[in-house]
């Protein structure tokens, strides 16, 4: 064997395993970077008024985002509520009940719905949540983000509940339990680490979306009452500061931005935590 | 053990929820971004004046104003730019009753710049804004530029025209100013809240208009006055229409709508844009309120109406401290006796 | 004899459709069967909605433009032109420019957690790789705001334009002027957060990779890098390319970094340095304000057209995951 030739492909092969090794050392090293600079940036701008105080007006220092906080609680809940029941349920039929070609319509659809751009999504959901009633509203919101909700759910819930294994359904129902009997309670439970995990990773995220808020829960200087008002929310409270000329507002998009993101961030992890932990029934 | 825990955080939640459910009254408004420190401003002080008045008044831009306004989604809008006289009847068509403009207070455009050593306030001719905001002067050492501030040292660089991306009010006086000015301007690009801008980066709002001509060496951008004194941002003088370069300031503003004001129309409408008067400010404008001339709900009827009277009389009081010059009183006075028009 | 009993006779009666029917409801089973197929038709309900909705409401300009509005440039509110070519050339712009930064460093970032990385380092860095996906684009954007911008303004962009812009062919792509905003900023922004599907799609494809295709290859005296490149990646080829274009459909939809970063001008240029813009990012900017129907008409076309491309490829990104999944994956 030519010994140069052989040289030339060890240094090859040295080299550029070293280079993939970088390369994912590099994105890793992103990540840290992004949470050492919103943890130095925004912790400094974290104090007790961030969470309790309303916005000050425009140009003058101070103030919180305490209605942001609430609204985008309040969001997640609507989302939920109109996103969950759909996407559970939408899976529970994929994995227990469906047909062939109707089972085949759904997921291609849900695939399809999974892949709108979010300001689409907004687009729809002015159409349909606040142009008929003319006027911003949280419920205009949450549906929007509802909507965005409903592919994840709907996988989540599906992949699960196929990965119970055949003998406990056939248990249940050598027992006697009817189909729907077996479902919700045994199947449902066996999955529900599964789900639950699913439903934590969808809310997060939903948390951070921007663009379907724009046209639908507009925003709010003060707190929104019900659920039939605009309303603040942390994400388009953050794009609005940050693009401001304010050296007080970006201190607070940047406080803003490490508190959506400690929280995202946290419902991951305990998501993958328990997923990688607990789910007995999880194939390879 | 899970499942209660899960019903028990439900239930506060609504709880929570029902109880935030106040007994005030709540107006949603949007628009202008133009008196946008005026109207936040406003709406805080007279929140805590009368507690269960909430006024959410929302800076999207004079263009969402309006089309917010039409589609019926606010209950008021707010614009530099008057609605005209095709959106004036599509509102009365849509939305069955008639929209009313009401002046707030008069606010001016500057032309604002970012330039490394330049400190002092530049004069601008009315031919050099037309000519760098259609992209035929591209360096600030051009002699258009140069001509009317000597003494002063010019980069050779490009210039960087920063605009609105979005439909703006600001926008609307900038450009009514230009096509006055210009013929050219009039016919190429013409008078909007969005124009198709031959040159220049966009900025969201006049946050992001200052946000970008403050971040970006070598630019030149349009902001409301009170937006470059609160960034601290230098701004230059503009030339008027009896050729004299004026800075924009309470005085000059305030000798803009002098004319205008002793022959208001009925409906409030006017251009006071590149006004005759040595020391007339020429890029000054009213900005309105577009309130519609009937409201379903009693209590947001009187709510706005209140609103408007505390505003032509106290609220004239907050104005100088924000760089906002006051209604002329004649104006004023016009404007109490229009608030009956509201049913 | 008698003991034989005439079955016929005391048959029980066949049941009429209602009992039966009524029977199969208390049972629950049918009930539960018609709640799920409800709100799994929802979707379908959901989703034809929504596409009905942005055709309608975009025939204004459909019917003034037509096809022309594909390949108009002007964009004129006052003047009621309007046409797409400029923010499908900023999408296609700064999502191939994405591409081309992502794949690369994804693709290798794979191969190492794939290949040659021990398990327990490979799943923990994985782990960090799907948390960066999870950051939301507001947060993408806030940080291009302050730190890619300043950076590009002040030091990538003049060195681009010192070096590349000065190679004549290649170097149109980086002229002045040059302002931090522009194609080449979000194109950054956008890599950055299109990686981690990239890595996380391809990594899984790698894994399925068939231990005898390594082996063998590696039994032929290649390198682990021969044996890799060679051998492993043509045979994941067609699911990384799934994920490729995966990605892709994600940052063709991407809005609010875009629109932090990209300097909203509708305009083509040759230079990745100069400012542009999306359709993303010009409907979140116009959308709430655009006064006059054909004006708004125009926005949700251009909706349309944004929904049909991510459609189109997101089509193309799940047959090919499949077609590697199900073990097609042959050799070039």
């Amino acid at each position: 064997m030519n010994r140069a030739l052989l040289l030339w492909r060890k240094i090859v092969n040295i080299v550029m395993l070293s280079l993939t090794g970088l390369a994912a050392l590099l994105v890793v090293s992103i990540l840290f970077f992004i949470l050492g600079y919103l943890v130095w940036n925004g912790g400094r701008a974290i104090n007790w008024d961030f969470f309790t105080k309303l916005p000050k007006p425009v140009g003058e220092t101070g103030g919180g985002m305490a209605n942001a906080i609430v609204g985008s609680a309040k969001l997640l809940f609507l989302a939920s509520v109109f996103g969950l029941p759909i996407g559970f349920l939408g899976g529970v039929y994929l994995a227990e009940f469906g047909g062939k070609t109707f089972t085949f319509l759904i997921r291609y659809t849900t695939d399809l719905l999974n892949g709108v751009p979010s300001i689409v999504i907004g687009i729809f959901a002015y159409s349909i949540a606040v142009l008929p009633v003319r006027h911003f509203s949280t419920t205009a919101g949450g549906v929007a983000l509802g909507i965005m909700m409903i592919p994840i759910a709907v996988r989540t819930t599906e992949e699960f509940l196929r990965a119970v294994p055949g003998s406990l359904r056939e248990g249940a129902m050598a027992l006697g339990a009817s189909k729907w009997k077996t479902i919700a309670t045994v199947v449902v439970p066996a999955s529900f680490q599964g789900i639950l995990t699913g439903v934590m990773l969808d809310l997060a995220r939903v948390a951070g979306e921007t663009a379907p808020l724009l046209f639908t829960a507009l925003n709010n200087r003060f707190w929104s009452p019900g659920w039939n008002q605009p309303t603040a929310s942390l994400p388009v409270m953050i794009f609005t500061y940050a693009i401001a000329p304010y050296e007080d507002w970006h201190r607070q998009a940047w406080a803003a931005g490490l508190v959506l993101l400690a929280l995202i961030l946290l419902a991951n992890i305990c998501a993958r935590l328990i997923l990688a932990r607990g789910t007995k029934f999880r194939t390879a | 053990m899970r499942k209660s825990l899960l019903v028990v955080s439900l239930v506060l939640c609504l709880a929570v929820v029902i109880a935030a459910q106040g007994g005030g009254v709540l107006l949603t408004g949007a628009g202008a971004t133009f008196p946008n420190p005026m109207y936040s401003k406003w709406f805080d002080v007279y929140h805590t004046l009368h507690s269960n008045i909430e006024i959410n008044y929302q800076s999207i831009g004079s263009g969402g104003g309006i089309r917010q306004v039409l589609a019926g989604t606010v209950d008021f809008g707010a614009s530099d730019g008057p609605m005209n006289d095709d959106q004036i009847k599509e509102f009365k068509q849509k939305r069955g009753v008639d929209i009313l403009h009401f002046p707030t207070v008069l606010g001016a455009d500057v032309p604002t710049y970012n330039v490394a050593g330049i400190t002092t306030d530049l004069n601008f001719t009315q031919k050099a804004l037309v000519a760098v905001f259609l992209g035929s002067i591209r360096k600030w050492n051009d002699p258009e530029i140069t001509g009317p501030n000597p003494g002063v040292k010019f980069p050779d660089s490009d210039i960087l025209v920063v605009h609105r991306s979005d439909g703006s009010g600001t926008t609307y006086v900038w450009t009514d100013f230009l096509a006055k000015a210009s013929g050219e301007w009039k016919s190429k690009v013409g008078t909007g809240t969005s124009v198709n801008w031959p040159v220049g980066l966009g900025g969201k709002g006049n946050e992001g208009v200052a946000g970008l001509v403050k971040q970006t060496p070598n630019s030149l951008g349009y902001v409301e006055l009170v937006y470059a004194i609160q960034n601290k941002m230098p701004y230059g003088q503009v030339q008027n229409a009896d050729g004299k370069f004026v800075k924009a300031d309470l005085a000059s503003v305030t000798a803009a709508a002098a004319e205008a004001s002793k022959n208001m129309p009925d409906d409030f409408r006017v251009s006071i844009t590149n006004a005759l008067g040595a020391t007339a400010y020429p890029v000054s404008s009213f900005t309105w309120l577009l309130i519609p001339s009937q409201f379903s709900d009693p209590a947001k009827r009187d709510a706005i109406k209140d609103f408007l009277k505390w505003m032509l009389a106290d609220g004239q009081n907050y104005t100088e401290a924000l760089s906002y010059a006051r209604l002329p009183k004649p104006v004023i006075a016009k404007e109490e006796q229009a608030i009956s028009r509201i049913k | 004899m008698s003991a034989t009993v005439n079955v016929m006779e005391h048959a029980v009666p066949p049941e009429s459709k209602l009992r039966a029917l009524l029977r199969r409801l208390r049972s629950g089973d049918e009930v539960a069967h018609v709640l799920t197929l409800t709100f799994a038709a929802s979707i379908l309900l959901i989703t034809g909605l929504l596409v009905r909705e942005l055709w309608v409401t975009s025939h204004l300009s459909r019917a003034k433009f037509g096809w022309m509005f594909l390949w108009t440039s002007t964009w004129d509110p006052i003047f009621d032109n309007f046409g797409a070519l400029p923010f499908i050339y900023g999408t296609m712009v700064t999502s191939v420019l994405a591409l081309l930064i992502a794949v690369p460093v994804g693709l290798a970032s794979a191969i190492f957690l794939s290949e040659l990385a021990p398990r327990k380092i490979s799943n923990s860095l994985s782990f960090l790789i799907d948390l960066l996906a999870a950051v939301p684009s507001v947060i993408y954007g806030l940080l291009g705001v302050f730190i890619v911008v300043p950076l590009m303004r002040e030091k990538i962009g003049p060195m681009l334009i010192a070096t590349i812009g000065q190679v004549p062919g290649i170097g149109k792509f980086f002229q002045p002027p040059n302002y931090g905003v522009g194609f080449f900023t979000a194109g950054i922004v956008l890599a950055i957060m299109i990686v981690p599907f990239i890595i996380s799609v391809s990594r899984e494809v790698l894994i399925t990779v068939p231990r005898e295709q390594r082996e063998a290859a590696l039994a032929l005296g290649a390198t682990r890098w021969e044996a890799t490149w060679k051998v492993v990646v043509p045979w994941a080829r067609p699911g990384i390319m799934g994920s490729v274009f995966l990605a892709l459909a994600r940052a063709l939809g991407e809005t609010m970094a875009v629109t932090m970063v990209i300097g909203n001008d509708p305009k083509i240029a040759a230079s990745l340095l100069a400012p542009g813009y999306t359709i993303a990012a010009v409907i979140a900017n116009e959308f709430t304000e655009a006064t006059g129907d054909l004006y708004l008409s125009s926005l949700i076309e251009l909706g349309l057209v944004l929904f049909l491309m991510t459609f189109i490829l997101n089509g193309l990104a799940r047959v090919l995951i499949i077609a590697t999944e199900r073990g097609g994956g042959h050799s070039a």
